[in-house]
């Protein structure tokens, strides 16, 4: 399984290359991907060096052109593509239509990746894609089932990637607003999910207030660890009690099951976290390939180290983690 | 100047776990109002089985009869193989044409060479994507519900012939989609046990927040605003950029009021005014129209 990795910057990428990535996936500094965050990603000068960097030690670099174009902004999107087409990019990842059309259309011989955003959780819709656009490979929303995902795999036209390691969507993903039901700015239209600019934190006699565009996220005493305020981490009232209403603050960790990842065929393993730092990358990547490495050898006595396991958990959201959908315990 | 076509009212899916019979009751009623289009079918969660879809035909049949357009609306989030036979049994109907709101309902309508809605989950941002699907035989459109005016009405220049634009006007908005049920999770039960607790809440589960301020609905696998969205004060602006059809979301209370009032306004039996007044109280946590207005969506722009 090919170990793909999240490059935020040049020294994330780096770091990514140096510590056993086979692919690193970027974005360029504007709301055509989806972390569009202040002060992450590159321009197409240092994109040009990153390339230059990975491609000097045999490892690919996708481009995510991953959040959906409105017409004002169509231009935009079209001037990425271009861009990361003459960077000699080794794929994108792409989740509109439009775009995938545009891409197809106009550079034939890059290869398509679907995003997550693209929402695609079923044969079906994989078939949509690349009947119309001939993608070769997809990222599955962090939804579906490890029986799921094997279902898919059988039947699936393109090869498949799934999340290995990162901070956890619960809804699926490309199809969920509820971040611009708050901020106005959402995933799919801003390539960011409950953005920086609307956060506000505060001291308060009730403990330190998180608020996104003024709606209270959560309240946390004193000895509470304070994650990003994401609205969908939040605690909120549900029945008279005050709780975390849809999902609790944990990463995704799926060390235990690569060997069952692997026997259903998955191509590649994705490590979430383009807005983490370069020390971040390197250590994910560095376990996540010393954990690839002995699966390939030996699927059946593989068995996760204890450090790894550590070595993850010290860098996950929320300090926790968990199999995911993967394994439902809520199911 | 000449005087806009009167924009069609389509009734949206049933998107809450109704009771077989007070579904059924609910859509006698239904046939008797002068909605023009009716969407029907599960959309949310594929374990709710109360009707069988010999009982949906049996709808789709009764409402047929009393003049409605009847289109069958298909499952938004499809992850097992069980769902997928469902969804190419309704897209094979033969008969009553198909919302898809998901690819892969796109996927079978296209390759069918029927002509197909895409429901407001299917994400046309751009005029790109609206033309490429109506190459693949979309005939009608659901703007998605966080895009606003303007960009609507630069996908109203570059539409396709041929190709209708239907606007989600009215109702709780669906904001997200989940494998996990949040309606189990707040009462505490697995999902495969769930019981059908989402029954209980015939227009959600609120959530508010830590300041009692309503926020959020958990409806089974969906997650909807709290707030009601609602254009009928904006339905010359809606006419004017020649929108073909208004669509409503049933709640369950007042929604033959809420037809009713769309109507006798698109008709100039009432002014926007007075209708947005008689709208008061139907709507227990309040209106929103912010995504109307390129705001966030639970902001709520005055009229004038």
């Amino acid at each position: 399984m090919e170990l793909v990795c999240p490059a935020g910057n040049l020294p994330s990428l780096k770091a990514a290359v140096d510590n056993g990535a086979d692919a690193v996936y970027v974005g360029f500094r504007d709301q055509t991907n989806a972390r569009h965050f202040a002060g992450l990603n590159f321009t197409a000068r240092n994109a040009g060096e990153g390339v230059r960097y990975a491609h000097q030690h045999r490892v690919k670099v996708f481009v995510a052109i991953n959040t959906y174009p409105q017409p004002a902004g169509w231009t935009q999107w079209q001037a990425a593509v271009d861009r990361a087409a003459e960077l000699g990019v080794d794929a994108l990842i792409v989740a509109d239509i439009g775009v995938m059309d545009y891409a197809a259309e106009q550079w034939p011989d890059l290869r398509l990746h679907l995003s997550v955003q693209g929402s695609a959780t079923n044969v079906e819709a994989l078939r949509f894609y690349h009947r119309n656009f001939g993608i070769r490979r997809a990222v599955l929303p962090r939804v579906l089932s490890l029986n799921q995902v094997r279902q898919v795999m059988e039947r699936s036209p393109v090869a498949i990637e799934v999340f290995g390691f990162g901070s956890l969507c619960v809804m699926v993903e490309g199809r969920c607003l509820l971040s611009s039901y708050v901020t106005g700015r959402s995933p799919n239209t801003y390539g960011a999910c409950s953005p920086a600019s609307a956060v506000r934190w505060c001291e308060t006699a009730n403990g330190l207030e998180t608020r996104l565009n003024g709606v209270l996220i959560d309240r946390l005493e004193a000895n509470e660890n304070a994650g990003y305020p994401t609205l969908c981490k939040g605690r909120y009232r549900v029945g008279g009690r005050v709780r975390y209403a849809i999902e609790e603050p944990t990463s995704l960790n799926t060390l235990p099951i690569l060997p069952d990842l692997q026997r259903a065929g998955v191509a590649a393993i994705k490590l979430e976290g383009r807005q983490r730092s370069p020390a971040y990358v390197a250590q994910v990547t560095r376990v996540m390939r010393a954990a690839l490495d002995a699966c390939a050898r030996s699927p059946d006595s593989y068995r996760p180290e204890p450090g790894w396991n550590e070595e993850l958990a010290g860098v996950s959201e929320g300090v926790q983690t968990t199999l995911g959908p993967y394994y439902r315990p809520w199911q | 100047m000449t005087q806009p076509t009167r924009p069609k009212l389509a009734l949206g899916p049933v998107l809450y776990f109704w009771p077989r019979g007070v579904l059924q009751d609910f859509y006698r009623s239904v046939a008797d109002t002068p909605i023009d289009i009716v969407y029907l079918g599960e959309t949310v969660c594929s374990k709710r089985r109360a009707m069988r879809s010999e009982d949906w035909l049996e709808l789709a049949a009764m409402l047929e009869q009393s003049g409605k357009q009847v289109v069958l609306s298909t499952l938004v989030l499809l992850e097992s193989g069980a769902e997928l036979g469902a969804l190419r049994r309704i897209c094979a109907n033969g008969r009553y044409p198909v919302e898809a709101n998901d690819m892969a309902a796109v996927n079978l309508l296209a390759a069918a060479g029927a002509g197909f809605v895409a429901g407001p989950t299917v994400n046309i941002y751009n005029a790109r994507t609206l033309k490429l699907l109506a190459r693949q035989g979309m005939t009608r459109w659901v703007l998605p519900v966080e895009l606003s005016s303007a960009t609507l009405s630069e996908l109203q220049a570059a539409r396709p012939p041929g190709v209708e634009t239907e606007v989600f006007t009215y109702g709780r908005l669906p904001l997200a989609h989940s494998a996990r049920c949040f309606t189990a999770r707040a009462r505490g039960v697995t999902k495969d046990d769930c019981g059908f607790r989402c029954q209980d809440y015939a227009d959600g589960l609120m959530v508010s927040t830590q300041e009692e301020e309503p926020f959020l609905v958990l409806n089974g696998i969906q997650t909807q605003s709290a707030r009601t969205f609602s254009l009928l004060d904006r339905l010359d602006q809606l006419q004017a950029m020649k929108v073909d059809v208004l669509r409503i979301s049933p709640q369950s209370r007042h929604t033959e009021r809420i037809i009713g009032l769309f109507h006798d306004c698109l008709s100039g039996r009432c002014t926007a005014a007075g209708a947005s007044a008689d709208l008061n109280g139907m709507a227990p946590m309040g209106y929103c129209n912010g995504y109307w207005h390129g705001d966030a969506g639970m902001a709520l722009h005055r009229s004038g």
